[in-house]
């Protein structure tokens, strides 16, 4: 394994305060406990789980929405504690996140062009036509035309705002981008087509993904990593084939089991199956 | 004008389609609004009124507040007694009621956008910090305007204007305090709605700092319940600037407004039924005009009341 890691992520836990009320006493909860994760620069870790595993949270925190409770998040050797020390600008450049659900995720008030340029005026002091020049290359990196520029969102497919969404994350190159369940509001052929457009695009420009899901057919297309999370705890980390070969956990081996069969054989199996 | 990107994308092109994209938000906009015939012909007659305030000068047919001694309580044109010259009669000391109307309209008007404007300013900017800050700012806030609604608005209205002073300048910042809660109300809960949709929380990871998430990110999208309450708000103010000058606490005599005008004729209403017919008309109707374009306005903007 080469050790070249972009993302560390020593021993990393997240609690929330849950308020007591007139009849209950108040009590935390922990979404996320000791998680440790390295991934190297230009690789893909994939997180899997069932919902409310601590996967989003996880996210969430890597890409500096949260804070960590405790625990130490290290992207490109920078110690990263925004309750502590805030964040800049640097290190807003270096994580972007697609949100699961492409239908809001853009602000349906602001134009695609707008919604690229953004992170841009925020971040650096382009001019309007560099920044519009941006835009339009990265539009077109991602499969959609020039003359969207000037549309609004609704005026999308699902599949075309997940672009957009891409499109906007990487406009600032970042390190990682994370993506939380890029793929699963959106249809079988259209999944297809965005995980091809993110492979594509983490070979051009050797991106870094976080890659959260619950769909295995699309992790074992895309990891290099998987690590499988439970209850907010890592059960399962290790490279896409150890996982997917021989999984050592129990809840990984129930989430294999659990997973349907699509290819050919399985469908010819099942039919002589019912018709015996 | 024309001018190419370095790959080769046409400028004119690009904002060609920006503005087709503008348009078909407009186009679609004005189907939903013109579903609804009321909200068109309310729209058809609040413009009209509109031009009539900008033309007033022009199109009335006697300065509104010269008087004519010669033909005091003039009844209408078309009754008995009527002068072709005073098509809706005179009032007591012999004022052109149809012009006082017509100038009467100007003050309307602008004591709707006055008071909207305040209201508005305030109500948004109360209401984005206590939505989008929440905690002791919002609790506070909210509050306050509680307090504010507790009282009978036109009665809260009256004790400002007693205590700043009787005048149309007092009555109009009175009206705009008392129909401030309603807007802040409406914005702190449409941004509590926005404030945690995802595409915030994309723009905060973009890198926008808290003005610009209120301002630019969130308010926008929070504007259709607004808009659709500034505009009843708008028929509100002139009805309740009718009333204070009803009591004699808003615009002062001679002014041509038209609560004044009515509380001029109340001890003629036996006599001469048009001194406070017309300007009671004249009230009914814009009030009833922008309350229909209101409702209009609902039905185009607010996407959860589209086709129910």
């Amino acid at each position: 394994m080469s050790s070249d890691p972009i993302l560390k992520v020593r021993d990393l836990y997240r609690t929330y305060d849950i308020k007591g009320g007139l009849f209950r006493k108040s009590s935390t909860l922990t979404a996320v406990k000791g998680v440790s994760l390295d991934v190297e620069r230009g690789s893909t870790l994939a997180i899997v789980g069932e919902s409310g595993c601590g996967k989003s949270t996880l996210a969430r925190m890597l890409s500096m929405i949260d804070a960590q409770s405790s625990g130490s998040i290290e992207i490109g050797g920078m110690q990263i504690d925004i309750a502590k020390t805030g964040i800049s600008r640097e290190m807003r450049q270096m994580v972007q996140i697609v949100f699961q659900n492409p239908y809001g995720s853009l602000n349906p008030r602001q134009k695609i062009g707008h919604v690229l340029e953004e992170p841009l005026l925020l971040n650096t002091s382009m001019s309007a036509a560099e920044r519009r020049d941006l835009a339009l290359e990265m539009l077109q990196k991602v499969g959609l035309q020039p003359e969207h520029y000037g549309r609004y969102p609704h005026m999308f497919s699902g599949g075309q705002r997940q672009r957009i969404a891409i499109a906007r994350a990487i406009m600032l190159k970042p390190k990682l981008l994370v993506l939380d369940e890029p793929v699963s509001a959106l249809d079988l052929s259209v999944q297809a087509q965005i995980l091809n457009l993110l492979k594509d695009l983490q070979d051009e420009m050797g991106l870094t993904y976080v890659f959260i899901s619950h769909d295995l057919s699309v992790v074992r297309y895309l990891a290099d990593k998987v690590m499988v999370m439970y209850f907010g705890e890592v059960v399962e980390y290790g490279t896409r084939d150890d996982v997917f070969s021989d999984p050592k956990h129990d809840y990984t081996r129930t989430l294999f089991a659990a997973t349907p069969q699509a290819d050919v054989d399985s469908i010819r199996k099942r039919l002589a199956a019912k018709a015996a | 004008m024309t001018e190419i990107t370095p790959n080769g994308v046409d400028t004119t092109v690009l904002e060609k389609e920006s503005r087709n994209a503008t348009r078909a938000m407009l186009t679609e906009f004005w189907y939903y609004f013109s579903q609804n015939k009321g909200a068109v012909i309310g729209l058809i007659v609040f413009l009209a009124l509109v031009l009539v305030a900008i033309c007033a000068p022009l199109i009335a047919p006697h300065d509104p507040s010269l008087q004519y001694r010669d033909s005091f309580l003039t009844p209408p044109a078309w009754q008995e007694g009527g002068k072709a010259a005073f098509l809706l009669g005179t009032d007591a000391v012999g004022r052109d009621i149809l012009s006082r109307l017509i100038f009467g309209a100007q003050y309307s008007l602008f004591i709707g956008v006055i008071v909207v404007s305040i209201a508005l300013a305030g109500g948004i900017s109360l209401g984005l910090i206590a939505g989008y800050v929440g905690g002791v700012v919002d609790t506070l806030i909210m509050r306050v305007m509680d307090i504010i609604l507790a009282f009978p608005s036109l009665l809260l209205a009256l004790v400002l204007v007693a205590v700043l002073g009787p005048g149309l300048t007092n009555a109009m910042i009175a009206i705009a305090l008392v129909l401030q809660p309603h807007f802040v109300r409406l914005t702190r809960a449409a941004v509590m709605a926005e404030r945690n949709r995802d595409y915030v929380v994309a723009a905060r990871v973009a890198g926008a700092g808290h003005l610009r998430l209120m301002v630019k990110t969130i308010l926008p999208n929070c504007l259709a319940p607004l808009i659709v309450q500034a505009t009843l708000s708008f028929s509100n103010a002139i009805l309740d600037a009718a009333a204070l000058g009803f009591l004699g606490m808003g615009a002062q005599p001679p002014t041509p407004e038209w609560g004044t005008m009515l509380a001029e004729a109340r001890e003629f209403i036996l006599r001469a039924w048009w001194v406070v017919t017309f300007p009671g008309l004249a009230i009914l109707i814009t009030v009833l005009a922008i309350n229909l374009v209101g409702d209009g306005l609902r039905d185009a903007l607010d996407p959860k009341l589209k086709r129910s």
